[in-house]
């Protein structure tokens, strides 16, 4: 177990962990906006940014991301220096130039005293931040539906070719991590809308509510063996019903009192 | 024919060696892209049909090779005659049964196709004799122009395989990499990472499957040495990669190479098929026991797949966005295995050391920057083309010497070093000896080799407009300052070159490119700001004038910038008048033209036709005044 030195806090860390990893254990934040902890680190939004030095380097001291820095025996962490305030500060006062009425960003970017961008506001404002949260958790659970497309300034996140995505199962991964609330859909007791396409719901053979889309139990059903050993049954209720029976196969505690 | 040995090589290459010095007639026709550009194709194809026919009867034959790239594309399509060393340049079909008759048959020089020495105008006949090629010391580009890429035999006889014979059979993996570290050898892509320690790295990291990369992602603007490399000498390539594999103890190899160059990824391919076919390549090599074989991916044109872990991601199919570099991929490459990547000219050099050891190629170059580098010289210079030199050789030496100055004896502003994310170097740093520090300390880089020339109608700030425009077009767009931040940079610019700069936009500026530098993810969105802060640095008061005064001294920004026709010399031979694409020049013939601000687009159209150079240029705010 590696111990490292966070703004001054001896803290003790999971070999194998990264810096933020390692932080937040210890009660020292760090915002971010493309990390999840499900998900491998990425190290894109660069809001994570800390200094690392270590007792031989003569005070010299390098800005790393503390999403993808492993940690290490020695290792000394400053995530408040003036350095790593005015790096985010750049990257809070940029996202906020491309999202300027994005209500998360202007919190983030007050924290840092940005109100308002240096730079050219957003003509076509939009609440994507690019974080990609949403094309890798689409990856993670085998489907990648969507994914990034074009390249810099005119990047975008999309489904192929910009046309409803074959792959896609609707089961709404995508909608429900984005930081910003960016991805439409709607769900009705018939049928889910995301990404143009439309999926069929299955209703819980319990309480009746639609809580999955036909679409998403196939693909687990075709995916069981492979990626999780939860059985078909587990998709005939919905989450609160399957709680409900779980519970009701507890035998009866006799009451205390 | 597999060659099973090493003794049956070395027979091979005196067979080979042997009918050349028996049969040295030989008519080099360049056939690399620029010259094929020119029309290289015809004129080898007249040369191949009429000197077919000569040869039935002749008692000596005569051979027509089509070489890679001699480097100096402007003066395309070049033949070199053998043994004689006659270079003619800007070679037409029409010229081919002269040069036959006159040059080859009788001695005879036709000094119209002669390359003249714009210096002192005096046409020079010796390819060897031209102060372009004269002051290079070739090792990267060792065979190019001399061989035929397209014939093993001919690279075989040139001397290549030669140090790969020499390591796999004389030196253990250890000893290969004790001679590139001898030879002091850093990574030609730019980064000058040492090339021993890389592969150190990669040797010591734990597993059997290893990789060994060549990138071919050349990508820069005015950069061209690996591909000139790549057509023109492919073998050097594969002989450098077998030499790296062996000593890291890869068996996989790949070159990832841009689609784009089309000559590049056929010769390589013809390379890979004949090496093969020899036993160079693949199972037990030369019956060493020793196997290794490489593959070509082609690459989509992205210019950040040239960074190396955006490289490795493109190879395995995916998306080619870099990714933060904690772990070196020594030890974490290509699909997540030890891998190591070397540039085109790296592995070129890599083959030479093995041939001719670590302290030959260490007695060249400077303290800390060994052997020889490539450059792509191009620009407002006389002579451009390819060029490799000792390490430590100075820019006025490459400019003046190699270049032949500037163009059109205007003065020098700058030279730009090291692609889009380098940086300008003033006329004042001029005697800075080029190498891997000396570049970094005037605040630009070794990168791929580009230099540009500018002369002194250029302004500095359209210059980073430039180069941030392009690399606003090529960042991946995966990290927020990279993407974000060229975007709202090029926006500053295009306010400055439109005379809408305010006050506060150099600050803004530098605080943007600091924070671009610490906070992006790769190196190619770290070094994104350089062309902006080394154009700061040397070319401030032009940033000043920009903003302040709203002008541009070079009369370069159109915004900026209005034409005048100067009535003491202007003999109104109405060039001017036919040129201007909007009808704002009038005037009698042979009397004064006059140019209607009103209309006047500030193209420049018309200062480029000028024969008398009597159109010049001022700053438009001198028009406000005359109005007020």
């Amino acid at each position: 177990m590696p111990t490292l030195t966070i703004n001054g806090k001896k803290v003790q860390s999971r070999e194998g962990a990264y810096v933020l990893e390692a932080a937040r254990q210890a009660g020292v934040e760090i915002p971010t906006l493309c990390h999840f902890e499900g998900l491998e680190p990425w190290g894109g939004c660069r809001l994570c940014q800390v200094q690392i030095t270590k007792d031989g380097w003569d005070g010299w001291k390098k800005m790393v991301v503390g999403c993808m820095f492993p940690v290490e025996e020695g290792l000394i962490v400053l995530t408040e220096t003036d350095e790593v305030r005015e790096t985010r500060r750049v990257v809070l006062d940029l996202l906020l130039a491309r999202c300027p009425d994005t209500p998360l960003i202007r919190t983030m970017a007050k924290e840092y005293g940005v109100e308002r961008t240096s730079y050219v506001s957003n003509p076509e404002p939009t609440d994507c931040i690019l974080c990609s949260l949403c094309t890798r958790v689409c990856d993670h659970i085998g489907v990648s539906a969507i994914s990034t497309a074009d390249r810099g300034a005119g990047k975008e996140i999309a489904p192929p070719f910009h046309e409803p995505p074959a792959a896609c199962i609707g089961c709404l991964a995508c909608a429900e991590i984005c930081p910003t609330d960016f991805i439409p859909y709607t769900t009705s007791h018939t049928t889910r809308s995301i990404w143009g396409r439309e999926f069929e719901m299955l209703r819980c053979e319990d309480c009746g509510r639609a809580h999955i889309t036909k679409a998403q139990a196939e693909h687990h059903a075709a995916n069981r063996a492979e990626t999780t050993d939860v059985p078909q049954e587990w998709f005939r209720y919905c989450d609160s019903c399957k709680r409900k029976q779980q519970a009701s196969r507890f035998p009866a505690v006799p009451q205390l009192v | 024919m597999r060659i099973e040995s090493r003794e049956q090589f070395e027979t091979l290459q005196e067979k080979i060696r042997a009918a050349e010095t028996d049969n040295g007639n030989r008519i080099l026709v360049c056939c690399g892209t620029g010259c094929l550009a020119n029309g290289a194709k015809k004129v080898a194809e007249a040369f191949a049909e009429q000197v077919g026919k000569r040869n039935m009867d002749a008692e000596v034959k005569l051979l027509v090779k089509n070489t890679g790239c001699h480097g100096f594309c402007e003066r395309g399509p070049l033949v070199v005659l053998q043994p004689s060393g006659v270079l003619y340049t800007r070679v037409r079909v029409s010229n081919v049964p002269q040069i036959l008759e006159k040059t080859v048959d009788n001695g005879e020089i036709i000094p119209r196709l002669l390359y003249k020495n714009p210096a002192d105008d005096v046409a020079i006949e010796q390819y060897s004799e031209i102060p372009f090629y004269k002051n290079q010391t070739r090792v990267a580009m060792r065979n190019i122009g001399r061989i035929d890429p397209t014939a093993i035999h001919d690279a075989i006889g040139a001397g290549c395989y030669s140090g790969m014979v020499r390591a796999l059979f004389d030196m253990t993996p250890e000893q290969v990499l004790d001679e590139v570290e001898t030879a002091g050898l850093r990574g030609r892509g730019g980064a000058g990472f040492g090339t021993a320690r890389k592969w150190r790295s990669c040797r010591r990291a734990e597993g059997d499957r290893k990789f060994v990369l060549c990138n071919g992602d050349e990508g820069d603007p005015g950069a061209f040495k690996d591909r000139s490399i790549m057509e023109g000498d492919p073998h050097s390539i594969l002989e450098g990669m077998v030499v790296g594999a062996w000593a890291v103890g890869a068996h996989e190899g790949f070159i990832y190479v841009r689609d784009e160059y089309p000559l590049a990824v056929l010769n390589l391919t013809l390379a890979l098929e004949q090496a093969r076919y020899l036993g160079l390549l693949g199972e037990n090599i030369l019956g060493s026991g020793f196997d290794f074989d490489i593959r070509i991916s082609r690459g989509g044109g992205a210019f950040v797949c040239g960074e190396s872990s955006a490289l490795m991601l493109s190879l395995a199919g995916k998306v080619g966005e870099p990714r933060a570099k904690y772990v070196h991929s020594t030890e974490k490459g290509l699909f997540d295995l030890p891998t190591v990547l070397n540039n085109v000219e790296t592995w070129a050099d890599v083959g030479a050391i093995a041939a001719n050891g670590g302290a030959w190629f260490a007695g060249m170059g400077t303290n800390k920057s060994k052997g020889t580098k490539a450059f792509s010289l191009v620009g407002k210079v006389k002579n451009t083309g390819l060029i490799e030199l000792p390490m430590g050789t100075t820019l006025r030496h490459i400019i003046y010497d190699i270049g032949g100055g500037v163009l059109n004896d205007r003065p020098f502003k700058a030279v730009q070093t090291g692609g889009p994310s380098g940086g300008c170097i003033p006329e004042s740093l001029l005697d800075l000896p080029v190498d891997y520090e000396k570049l970094t300390e005037a605040g630009s880089m070794m990168g791929s080799g580009g230099m540009i020339v500018m002369d002194d109608r250029t302004c500095m700030v359209d210059v980073a407009r430039y180069f941030l425009k392009f690399l606003t077009e090529e960042s991946c767009g995966k990290c927020t300052p990279c993407r974000e931040g060229l975007k709202q940079m090029l926006a500053i610019f295009d306010r400055l070159v439109e005379g809408e700069g305010v006050a506060g936009d150099l600050p803004l500026i530098e605080r943007l490119a600091a924070g671009m530098q610490v906070g992006s993810l790769c190196e190619l969105g770290k070094s994104a700001p350089n062309p902006v802060i080394s154009t700061l640095r040397y070319f401030r008061d032009e940033y000043v004038a920009h903003i302040e005064d709203h002008v541009c001294t070079a009369g370069i920004c159109k915004e900026l910038t209005a034409y005048r026709i100067l009535p003491e010399t202007c003999d109104g031979c109405a060039g001017c008048a036919k040129a201007c694409p909007v009808d704002a020049i009038t005037g009698e013939r042979h009397a004064l033209h006059v140019i209607d601000h009103d209309i006047c687009i500030s193209c420049g159209a018309c200062m480029g036709v000028c024969p008398t150079d009597s159109v010049e240029t001022f700053p438009k705010v001198e028009l406000m005044k005359e109005v007020v």
